[in-house]
C-alpha cells in the first residue's frame, strides 16, 4: 500500500487508534493486525499525542508457569524498526570537515601500535579545542610513528581512528623513526609544523615517550610548553582563547596559565570522543630527514630478568591459580616465555607463590599489556586487579568461569598440558630462528 | 696535547628539592641520583673531574640542601648567582659554554617552582648537544662515545650510544643516591659565580596554588532504556567478544596463544 518512504511521516487515523485501544470493539483484532504491519498484532504505535502506545496484551510470551512474561530488553519487540532508524542507531554521527579553519595536531604515543586510553583522552581534548566555534571548525591532525596494530588496515583502521576523533592522519612508517630516534621524529614534526602550521600541538605527558618527544618539540619550536596539563577551559582573555591548569613542582602545585601552542597533557584531561565519526583522511607529506642524524644510536632493548620487574609495571604476566598442579612446569614456562610471574590469592595462600606476586584487590593492580591466566577462575577480587590489562588469555578447564568471559582468548583445556605444548612451541621456533640466523651469518 | 692528560669532565646540575610531606628544602631526589651517576663514573674512567653547578642564591633556607650535595663527597659547589624568579637557562648555558664539559648530568624535573622538566631540553637545544633522557647507567666511555642504558617504562632497559659532548637526564629509575655525610658537608665550599640574571616575565603572570585533588572521572552511561542503565550499573565482567577454543588439543591451544603473544610483540 504505502512505500517505506511514506511510513516515515506519521499519518494518524484517530478512529483506528481508538479501536486499537478498545479491546472490546469487534474490529479490534483486525485493526491491531493492520497497525502491526504484518505481524500478528500491533505492539507499538504512535498515539494521538505523538506518544508511543504499547499493547501489553499482544506483547510477550506465556512463561512456563502459565503467566505472561514481557521482556523489556527490546530484543523481542515486534514491528521491526525501519531501515533508516536502524542505521541511525548503529553508526555515530558522521562529521566531515572539508576545509578546516585551523589544525590541532596530536602526537599519540601508540604504545604497542594502538591508541591507548591516554591517547583517546588527548584526542577528546583536541576535539574540544577544534570544535569550540561551530562556525569555524578546526580539524584534528594525528601524527603516528611506526606501524599500526589496531583493527587491521584500510576501512576498519580508518573507522577505528575516525571514531577516536581524527580528521587528518599523517602516518610515518619509515625505519628511521623506530626505536629511540628523537632527532628523526623531531625533524618530521618540524616539517609538519612548517607545512601545516597547526594552532596547537598536544602530546601525552607520559613516560612511554610522549613526555620526551613533547619537550623536544617545544624547545625546537621555541615555545614554552605547558606540562602536566590536566584541565583546559575557554578564556577569552588569553591569547589563543584557552586557559589551562597544569601540575608543577613534582605534582604539588597547580599552575594556571594561558594554554601555549605546545601542551603536554595528563591522562583523563577530557572525555574521549564517543558520539561522532570523523574522516581520518590520510595526508602525505614530503619529509626530508637531515642526513647526519647518528649522534644517538639505538642498540636495541636489553634482556631484563623478568623476575626483577615489579608486578605492577610488568608488561607480560603469566599468572597461576588453583588450577595449576605442576608448579615446576609453570615456572619453567614463565622462564621460557620471559614473562613475569603472578598468582591468584589461592595459589599464594597455599604457599606455592610468594605474597608479592599476588594479583588482585588485596594484591597488586597490574597494568600488563598481556595477561595470561592459567587455572584462575576469575573471582571479582582477582578481575579487579587486571582491569587495565589490554589482552587477557585464559587457560582453564571450565568453559563457564568468569575468567573465560573476561578473556580475549580462552583455551579450554588442561593447564599443564597447554603450558607444556606452549613451551615446546616457543623453544622450537626459537631454535629455528637461531638456525636461520647462523645460516645467514655463514 | 695528549688526549689522556686531561681529566674527563662532567658537570652536574643541581637544584634545591622539597620534601613532599614536610615541605622542607632537601637534596632533590633526581638530581642527587644524577650526582651519584656522575660520581660512579670513576669506575669507568681513570681521571674524572666532577663539577657541580647550582643556579640560584644561597640563603639559610637552602643551605642544608646544598650542603647535602657536598656531603656526598664533593669539595666545592659552584653557585651561579641568580635572584629568585630568574630564568636560569641562559645563565647555565653561558657557564657551560664557557668551559664545556664532556658530559652534563641533570635531573629530569625540579621539585619546586614550575618543575616542567624543560631545563635539560632547553640547554641541549641552546648548546646543540644531543640529550638522552632516563639514563640509568653509563656502561662505558670510549673515544668520545658513551654507551648508556636508558630506562623504559615497565622496567625495561635500552642500550644507546651517544657522541659526546652530551646531556644526560636522570629520573627515579636511576640508582639511589648515597647518604650525605655531615662532616664533608660542612667543610665543602660554595664558590659563587656572578652571572647576568634575566627575570622570567612570563612566570609572574601565572597563578600558583597548592595542587587540587583531581576530580574522579565519572562513568558516563549513554543508555536509552531503563534496562540498559540497570545493566551498566550492575555490570560484571562481560564477554567482550573474546574467542573461546573448546575441544582443542593442547597443541592447537598453545598455537593460538603463541599467535596472540607474537602479535602483541611480548615474545622476545
Ligand atoms: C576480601 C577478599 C579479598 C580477596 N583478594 C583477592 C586478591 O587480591 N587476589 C585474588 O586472586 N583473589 C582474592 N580473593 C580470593 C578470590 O575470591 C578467589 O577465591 C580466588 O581469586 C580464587 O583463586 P583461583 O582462581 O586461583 O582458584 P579457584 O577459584 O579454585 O579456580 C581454579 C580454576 O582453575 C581451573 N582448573 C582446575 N584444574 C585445572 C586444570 N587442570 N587445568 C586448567 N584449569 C584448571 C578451574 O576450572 C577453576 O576455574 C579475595 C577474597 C576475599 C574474600
Amino acid at each position: 500500500m504505502t512505500g517505506d518512504v511514506m511510513t516515515e511521516i506519521p499519518r494518524r487515523d484517530p478512529r483506528r487508534e481508538w479501536i486499537a485501544r478498545n479491546r472490546l470493539h469487534p474490529d479490534h483484532d483486525r485493526v491491531l493486525a493492520e497497525l502491526g504491519q504484518g505481524s500478528a498484532a500491533a505492539i507499538e504505535w504512535m498515539g494521538p499525542h505523538g506518544v508511543m502506545r504499547k499493547n501489553p496484551h499482544a506483547a510477550g510470551f506465556i512463561g512456563p508457569n502459565g503467566l505472561r512474561r514481557i521482556d523489556r530488553s527490546g530484543l523481542q519487540q515486534g514491528g521491526a524498526p525501519s531501515a533508516a532508524a536502524r542505521g541511525r542507531q548503529e553508526s555515530r554521527r558522521r562529521v566531515e570537515i572539508a576545509s578546516p579553519a585551523f589544525l590541532i595536531a596530536v602526537v599519540p604515543e601508540m604504545s604497542g601500535g594502538r591508541l591507548s586510553h591516554h591517547d583517546r583522552d588527548l584526542l577528546g581534548l583536541a576535539r574540544q579545542l577544534a570544535d569550540a566555534d561551530p562556525e569555524r571548525p578546526g580539524a584534528v591532525l594525528a601524527v603516528f610513528f611506526g606501524s599500526y596494530k589496531g583493527e587491521g588496515e584500510g576501512e576498519p583502521k580508518e573507522r577505528a581512528l575516525g571514531e577516536a576523533g581524527i580528521d587528518r592522519l599523517l602516518h610515518l612508517t619509515s625505519d628511521e623513526y623506530d626505536g629511540f630516534a628523537p632527532q628523526a621524529r623531531i625533524a618530521a614534526l618540524a616539517a609538519a609544523e612548517r607545512e601545516l602550521s597547526p594552532r596547537h600541538w598536544l602530546l601525552p605527558d607520559s613516560p612511554l615517550g610522549g613526555a620526551d618527544l613533547g619537550r623536544r618539540l617545544a624547545v625546537r619550536l621555541d615555545e614554552r610548553a605547558a606540562t602536566g596539563v590536566w584541565q583546559v577551559e575557554a578564556d577569552e582573555t588569553c591569547m589563543l582563547g584557552w586557559r589551562c591548569t597544569a601540575r608543577g613542582a613534582a605534582g604539588s602545585l597547580d599552575i594556571q596559565r594561558p594554554l601555549p601552542r605546545v601542551a603536554l597533557v595528563l591522562a583523563e584531561c577530557a572525555e574521549p570522543v564517543s558520539e561522532t565519526l570523523h574522516a581520518a583522511e590520510e595526508l602525505a607529506l614530503n619529509i626530508e630527514l637531515p642526513a647526519n642524524l647518528a649522534r644517538i644510536e639505538d642498540l636495541g632493548q636489553v634482556a631484563v630478568d623478568p623476575g626483577s620487574v615489579s608486578l605492577g609495571e610488568a608488561e607480560f604476566i603469566l599468572s597461576a591459580g588453583n588450577g595449576v598442579s605442576d608448579w615446576d612446569g609453570f615456572h619453567h614456562a614463565a622462564r621460557c616465555l620471559r614473562a613475569t610471574e603472578g598468582a591468584s590469592r589461592v595459589a599464594v595462600d597455599n604457599g606455592f607463590m610468594p605474597r608479592d606476586r599476588q594479583v588482585g584487590a588485596t594484591g597488586t593492580w597490574v597494568t600488563a599489556r598481556v595477561y595470561v591466566a592459567v587455572g584462575i577462575s576469575g573471582a571479582i577480587q582477582h578481575l579487579q586487579g587486571i582491569q587495565s590489562c589490554e589482552k587477557v588469555v585464559a587457560i582453564n578447564s571450565d568453559p563457564g568461569c568468569d575468567m573465560v568471559k573476561r578473556a580475549d582468548l580462552a583455551v579450554i583445556a588442561d593447564a599443564s598440558e597447554v603450558l607444556a605444548a606452549l613451551v615446546d612451541l616457543v623453544e622450537s621456533r626459537r631454535s629455528q630462528a637461531n638456525r636461520g640466523e647462523s645460516r645467514d651469518a655463514a | 696535547m695528549q688526549p689522556d692528560s686531561r681529566p674527563f669532565e662532567v658537570a652536574v646540575l643541581l637544584s634545591v628539592g622539597r620534601h613532599p610531606l614536610t615541605g622542607r628544602a632537601r637534596r632533590a631526589d633526581h638530581d642527587a641520583r644524577g650526582l651519584e651517576l656522575a660520581l660512579g663514573l670513576s669506575r669507568n674512567l681513570d681521571r674524572l673531574q666532577v663539577r657541580v653547578l647550582h643556579a640560584g642564591h644561597h640563603d639559610a633556607d637552602n643551605d642544608a640542601a646544598l650542603r647535602g650535595y657536598l656531603g656526598m663527597g664533593l669539595e666545592a659547589l659552584t653557585l651561579v648567582e641568580q635572584p629568585a624568579g630568574a630564568d636560569v637557562i641562559p645563565a647555565l648555558a653561558d657557564v657551560l659554554a664557557m668551559a664545556p664539559p664532556q658530559l652534563v648530568v641533570t635531573g629530569s624535573r625540579a621539585e619546586c617552582g614550575e618543575g616542567s622538566g624543560l631545563v635539560p631540553y632547553a640547554l641541549a637545544e641552546r648548546l646543540g648537544w644531543p640529550l638522552v633522557n632516563g639514563v640509568v647507567e653509563v656502561e662505558s666511555i670510549d673515544k668520545g662515545v658513551a654507551t648508556l642504558l636508558q630506562a623504559l617504562p615497565r622496567g625495561q632497559r635500552r642500550r644507546l650510544t651517544v657522541r659526546l659532548p652530551a646531556i644526560l637526564s636522570v629520573d627515579a629509575a636511576a640508582p639511589a643516591a648515597r647518604q650525605s655525610a655531615f662532616g664533608p658537608a660542612q667543610r665543602g665550599a660554595l664558590d659563587s659565580l656572578q652571572e647576568v640574571a634575566i627575570i622570567d616575565e612570563e612566570l609572574t603572570e601565572w597563578t600558583f596554588s597548592p595542587a587540587r585533588r583531581r576530580p574522579k572521572r565519572l562513568k558516563i552511561i549513554k543508555a536509552t532504556s531503563a534496562r540498559e542503565r540497570f545493566k551498566a550499573a550492575a555490570a560484571k565482567a562481560e564477554g567482550g567478544g573474546g574467542q573461546v577454543l573448546s575441544n582443542v588439543t593442547p597443541e592447537q591451544g598453545a598455537e593460538a596463544v603463541y599467535k596472540l603473544l607474537e602479535e602483541e610483540g611480548v615474545l622476545r
